[in-house]
């Protein structure tokens, strides 16, 4: 790639964690929670997407952040008191901006009047400082041009040369040209304790002309009398060039006002004196000596900064270390490289081939009769061992915190809270709990549309809440956290909870439900999740985007994840969505039943339990449930909840699995016998396939043939479905 | 034999730019991040010219600059700063503080090798 | 290679022949990925008859799918008899169970007749045409609906 390209795309990833830091530092000021440093750091936000804005002309986006900018200045410098209202002006600034980041990049064009509108009361705020009336809201058809001390392109844009248009001097009589520029230049002390040098200026010089040049020493005392940064050299340069003024001054641009500097035209005829003098000697003397560096220095910088890193897989790693030397700019206590995603994701691909490679030449060698003492089965054993190391290793690399899907949310809440007149305060907690790639990327969806749905359906208006007792501000809590080895994200709100009556009847005249069925209130709960439910009576615009939760909750279904929801009447409802902490690799608990080999995720299993005769009892006309300690839960046999096999085995002849449902409850899955223990590698039915009922996805065993893995919760919720019909028939 | 040059900024983009530039022209570069890095990497690199930001976290310009010159050892290292406010004000405190020279941002190429080409030895 | 081409100068399309239960089909040849010998395949639960099941193609889930019985006809019993057939569908690989490859036929466009109307849904869904090559009659199939029908299913 072009390497400004590259640039640039190194610009927009620092712009999206410069807009990322921006709203963190404004949300801090809003809540109260801001340090002495933050609003300086929201300031150096703006002013990075400005900068990097400015050097590829991106000219809408430099406008807006330039006036952001000013306003911030003002903040920070003092001028203004960033109260709630000038917090909520600058929360909108914010997401304009990161619109314009957008458009920048090719994404939707900006609604400039919508951001000039935005830019006018940013402007107003800086005006009126101490004015207690409102904030200059939108008014459509107003034109609000801002001042233009705000506007950048007033200043005088130096072209190629660095050369400042001219101004047009009124009280120069009007001259022939010059032959040439007589500069006399006295350095003062202040020049050398700037490091200015007189070498540089005097080649500016002499690169737009011919020079003679003299040397005025008789100000140079003895050298034991001599201040080492002190002054004392006068240089006089005849420059012969035809060149304007300005461009002699120019070359003195950094060193005026710390010297003495004239500079005449000069006559036809040049100076008569000239003392040649030895130049560098004095010059030498003059100047303090400076630390000469070399390539050895600079090398030893980055061979401590970056440690070298062992060689052993030659291009990636090669490439790796171009990738941390580049990156070893960065303070040492943070040892971070980049890496191109793609090679993560062939690692742990070929990872997860080992695995199965591994898995097959164990196979292989147990069928050939090897013993379990031997070398060899001894030697396989520290294969696996470190096999199942380097696959937590390299998924380790790729876990990433939630934060960066949470991140987006508060904009949203602010943009779904506006347009439902709703008020609305987020929490979130558990930001940096991580989880795969593979993961993240699906998860902002499903949370999307849950957020949407607590603030649209579940927290009530203002008013409604204010007649209720509730404050008029409602919660939406969004959680996430680790809980038996996978993730779960919650989102809760304090609104008004599930209608059930309202629901049930929904569901009724949809022809969903029996109206005659008795449901718990659970069920009446999950009921939205039943395909073509929807609550609104309107379907308002923002649910109504074509997203019900029967989609929402397949799409969780699809990456083997949960969904449900509990409700209070009055005091709001939870969604609880749980997934796999990834969707690459699972630790299995092998079995079989019928002739089938089926592997189910051990993070469900409880314990393994031989069931005896005397536990296993039947409940109801049916229903059989066995004894586990002080309690029965239910048996469910996994071959008829698959259409296996239509006659009940007896349950002493098999084992079963003591599994926890999402929900809580517990269940006995009864299966012929357990082949042990692995960790496989997960493949997708969805890829090829589709989803299929009671199936979470498919993995390949040691034998090369296919096993699928089981989905317990649904396993569980099935078996109702696919019971065997009861002895009487009953009236449907 | 090529100059050495620091370039101080808290912006990766920018870093990159300046790169860009500087190895396009012949210069040898050694970055960092902000005033803290940048007194750390002088120390280990002794540039010949340096360049920085003004608005960086931990140390901004201005506390760079006054560390720099502080240290008898780098009192002689021409320092540009860059910036993208043309304020007088600022320039004068940059000034103030010890700073050689200036680059308004946007800058291009030629113009950062000029003042490049007017403060070093 | 049989070559049915009344107008030399038309576009040519390849198609694969084979042969399931007792009739004849062909698919266009860009959808074929490969042609497999037969393996076991692990059942799905609460499956269609027509899916036989899923197998492992070098690491990924294949589902097979019983041409003859997806077609409506009888379903058969897999053996090593028969061959998979590796298609394309849309971004999915599927595989359909067959009896025996017969040919690669380059047709054009104008060789092919359009489909008899019979007033059946199955060969509505999956015939495009017929191809009449040697007193034999093949029928041109389409695979986009092979896979079992989701919305239809959950009905």
């Amino acid at each position: 790639m072009d390497p400004l390209e590259q640039i640039k795309v190194t610009f927009f990833q620092e712009c999206q964690e410069l807009l990322a830091d921006l709203e963190a530092g404004l949300m801090a000021l809003e809540a109260g929670e801001a340090d002495g440093d933050t609003i300086n750091a929201v300031f150096r936000a703006v002013h990075s997407v400005k900068g990097g804005a400015g050097a590829f002309g991106m000219e809408d986006l430099v406008h807006f952040a330039h006036v952001f900018e000013t306003t911030l200045d003002d903040t920070r410098a003092g001028r203004l008191v960033a109260d709630d209202e000038v917090i909520k002006v600058m929360l909108r600034a914010s997401d304009m901006l990161a619109d314009h980041v957008a458009a920048a990049q090719g994404g939707p064009a900006v609604d400039m009047a919508r951001s000039e509108a935005l830019a006018g009361e940013l402007a107003a705020l800086g005006l009126t400082p101490s004015d207690a009336g409102p904030v200059i809201e939108e008014l459509p058809g107003l034109d609000f041009t801002p001042l233009p001390a705000f506007v950048p392109g007033d200043e005088p844009v130096p072209d190629e040369l660095g050369f400042t248009p001219m101004r047009a001097s009124l009280d120069l009589p009007e001259m022939p040209p010059p032959a040439g520029w007589r500069v006399q230049l006295t350095p003062g002390a202040g020049m050398y304790a700037k490091a200015n040098d007189v070498t540089p200026l005097l080649r500016e010089l002499e690169r737009l002309g011919p020079c003679l040049t003299t040397l005025d020493a008789s100000a140079l005392p003895d050298l034991a009398a001599m201040d080492a940064e002190g002054a004392y050299l006068s240089w006089t340069v005849d420059l012969a060039a035809d060149c304007p003024r300005e461009q002699v001054a120019e070359a003195f641009e950094f060193v005026d006002g710390d010297c003495t500097l004239t500079i005449e035209p000069m006559g036809p005829a040049p100076a008569a004196d000239v003392f040649p003098t030895d130049l560098e000697a004095l010059l030498a003397e003059a100047r303090l000596p400076m630390a000469p560096s070399s390539e050895a220095e600079v090398q030893a910088v980055i061979d401590e900064v970056v440690p070298p890193i062992p060689v052993k897989v030659a291009p990636a790693a090669a490439a790796a270390a171009t990738a941390a030397s580049e990156a070893g700019a960065g303070p040492a206590a943070q040892a971070t490289i980049r890496v191109d995603l793609e090679r993560v994701d062939r690692l742990i691909d070929l990872v997860g081939e080992l695995v199965i490679n591994q898995a097959m030449l164990a196979q292989r060698v147990a069928e050939a009769g090897v013993t379990r003492s031997s070398n060899v089965a001894v030697g396989l054993d520290e294969l696996e061992q470190l096999t199942r190391e380097i696959q937590d290793s390299v998924m380790a690399i790729r876990a990433q915190p939630v934060k960066s899907v949470f991140q987006r949310i508060p904009r949203l809440v602010r943009e779904i809270a506006a347009s439902t007149g709703k008020q609305v305060r987020l929490v979130t907690e558990g930001e940096g709990t991580e989880v795969d790639k593979t993961v993240i990327e699906r998860l902002s969806d499903p949370i999307t549309h849950m957020i949407r749905n607590a603030i649209d359906h579940g927290l009530e208006s203002p008013a409604q809440r204010r007649e209720s007792g509730k404050p008029e501000e409602g919660t939406v809590k969004l959680v996430a956290l680790h809980r038996s080895g996978r993730i779960v994200i919650e989102v809760s709100d304090d609104g008004a909870g599930i209608n059930r009556p309202r629901v049930r009847q929904i569901a009724v005249d949809k022809g969903l439900i029996d109206p005659e069925a008795g449901l718990t209130d659970d069920e009446i709960d999950n009921l939205i999740f039943l395909p073509g439910f929807s609550t609104a009576a309107t379907v308002s615009n923002i649910s109504g985007r074509g997203v019900g939760m029967d989609v929402v909750r397949r799409s969780i279904q699809a990456l083997g994840g949960r969904i449900s929801i509990t409700s209070v009447p009055g005091k709001g409802s939870t969604f609880t969505m749980s997934l796999p902490l990834t969707l690459a690799v699972l630790d299995g608990m092998v079995v079989t039943v019928g002739e089938q080999t089926l592997v189910t995720p051990l993070t469900a299993i409880i314990e393994t339990l031989q069931p005896k005769a005397a536990d296993v009892r039947t409940l109801g006309p049916s229903s059989r449930v066995i004894a586990v300690r002080d309690a029965y839960v239910p048996l469910v046999d996994v071959g008829a909840v698959l259409g296996w096999r239509r006659e009940a085995p007896d349950p002493c002849d098999g084992v079963c699995l003591l599994v926890e449902s999402e929900g809580g409850g517990r269940a006995a899955l009864l299966v012929d016998a357990i082949q042990g223990q692995r960790q496989v590698v997960i493949k997708s039915l969805e890829a090829n396939y589709q989803q299929v009922p009671g199936i979470a996805a498919a993995t390949i065993l040691g034998d090369g043939r296919v096993a699928l893995i089981l989905d317990v919760d649904a396993v569980i919720a099935l078996r109702g479905r696919t019971a065997p019909p009861p002895p009487l028939a009953l009236a449907s | 034999m090529s100059l050495t040059v620091l370039t101080v900024d808290d912006s990766k983009t920018m870093r990159d730019m300046l790169m860009l530039a500087l190895r396009d022209a012949g210069f040898d570069v050694v970055q960092a991040v902000d005033g803290v890095h940048g007194l750390e990497v002088l120390d280990q690199s002794s540039p010949q010219v340096i360049i920085t930001d003004i608005n960086m976290p931990r140390m901004d310009g201005f506390g760079f600059i006054e560390g720099v010159r502080r240290d008898s050892r780098h009192r002689g290292v021409p320092i540009l700063v860059l910036t993208t406010e043309s304020d007088p004000g600022k320039k004068d405190r940059a000034r103030q503080a010890g700073a050689t020279g200036w680059i308004v941002k946007p800058f291009t190429p030629a113009k950062l090798v000029d003042a490049i080409r007017r403060v070093a030895a | 290679m049989i070559e049915a081409a009344t107008n030399p100068s038309e576009p040519r399309r390849e198609l694969v022949s084979f042969r399931a239960g007792d009739q004849e089909y062909c698919v266009d040849i860009m959808a074929v990925r490969e042609i497999r010998g037969w393996t076991p395949s692990t059942t799905l639960p609460q499956s269609p008859p027509y899916v036989c099941g899923v197998i492992n193609l070098r690491g990924a889930v294949l589902p097979i799918i019983d041409f003859n019985c997806r077609l409506g006809r009888e379903s058969v019993t897999p053996s090593a008899r028969h061959v998979i057939i590796v298609t394309h569908i849309g971004h999915r690989l599927v595989g359909l169970l067959v009896d025996a490859v017969s040919d690669i036929l380059t047709v054009t466009d104008d060789a092919i007749q359009p489909t008899p109307d019979v007033a059946c849904d199955t060969v509505r869904s999956f015939v495009r045409g017929i191809l009449a090559i040697d007193g034999r009659m093949i029928s041109l199939v389409a695979l986009d609906r092979i896979l079992p029908d989701l919305e239809a299913e959950a009905a």
